[in-house]
């Protein structure tokens, strides 16, 4: 295992801009949802890939993992249309 | 093929090499966290269902709220960076560092679920229940605490799991592959709040 090659230096870097990055999201996006998850998925990717050190195993690993969990995630957007469809076409709208 | 063969070496030729180079427990717990990510994934997309299809979904959050939440966050991704730690002084073989800095997590972790709690029976007291609450959807407690309520059992979880594998590493049962695959699942719990605070708090922050 790689763990201890990455240096200290910079998983305190990481932790900083994680921190910095949800103040951010506290302090100037609130509210706006599509810049916040961007700045979350950007947390998330730090995190994997510093803090859970998967950048320092084999590719074959990161290519087993990533695309199925996005493929998943990434599916699961087709909900959104049902569920503005009960507000603006619900049987009985005025 | 028999264990006699094996212990004399043939068939070994047949044996594929590790195709992700990591210990069959490291990948068990990859998988365990990616199906794990679907889980709160689909919860996350539900809770948006519901609130899109809602025309009074409560904004309930006020600032006070909203701090609780980062206080919380600085916790969690501090208690990352400390198991870490432990997890670097683990595998130096310094086992007195590494379960004082595991202990350290614990308690973040501790602290964490102690303001969870805290957050939870405000709202509560608010009159927020899984079925109603005082300002509009009534699906809002159903939602919040079913996704608030799965990551802080996650979190207490993963507290009881670390304490119970640094005690083992303490008396030889368990080494410091064991602390680092556990620390994964503690990374991957900070990992998914940072998905829940922008979704379930921020969006829901009151205007005042």
């Amino acid at each position: 295992m790689d763990s201890n090659q990455d240096s200290m230096t910079t998983d305190l870097v990481v932790y900083a801009v994680i921190l910095l990055l949800a103040c951010a999201q506290v302090f100037v996006l609130r509210g706006h949802l599509i810049p916040m998850l961007v700045v979350a998925a950007i947390q998330a990717y730090l995190a994997v890939m510093f803090f859970m050190h998967l950048r320092s195993e084999k590719s074959t690993l990161r290519l087993a993992l990533i695309p199925v969990t996005l493929f998943v995630l990434v599916m699961m957007n087709m909900v959104w249309a049902d569920s503005y469809r009960l507000i603006h076409m619900k049987p009985f709208a005025k | 093929m028999s264990e006699a063969n094996l212990a004399a070496g043939h068939g070994a030729e047949a044996m594929e090499a590790r195709p992700f180079a990591i210990p069959s427990k490291k990948l068990v717990m990859w998988l365990f966290i990616i199906s794990d990510a679907c889980t709160f994934g689909a919860m996350l997309f539900a809770y948006g269902y519901i609130k899109n299809a809602a025309a009074d979904w409560p904004h309930p959050f006020e600032n006070s709220s909203i701090m609780n939440a980062l206080l919380m966050t600085f916790i969690l991704v501090t208690s990352s960076l400390t198991i870490l730690i432990a997890t670097r002084h683990a595998k130096v073989g310094d086992k007195g560092k590494a379960l004082m800095w595991t202990f350290i997590t614990v308690v973040l972790g501790l602290a964490f679920a102690a303001l969870h709690l805290k957050e939870w029976f405000g709202l509560i007291g608010a009159g927020v229940r899984l079925f109603q609450n005082p300002w509009g959807a009534p699906l809002f407690g159903a939602s919040f605490f079913a996704i608030t309520g799965l990551h802080l059992a996650h979190v207490v979880s993963g507290a009881i799991a670390l304490t119970v594998v640094a005690l083992g590493y303490k008396r030889g049962r368990y080494n410091s592959d064991d602390l680092e695959i556990w620390s994964l699942y503690w990374h991957f719990v900070d990992l998914v709040w940072m998905f829940v605070v922008p979704i379930v708090y921020l969006m829901n922050a009151s205007a005042g």
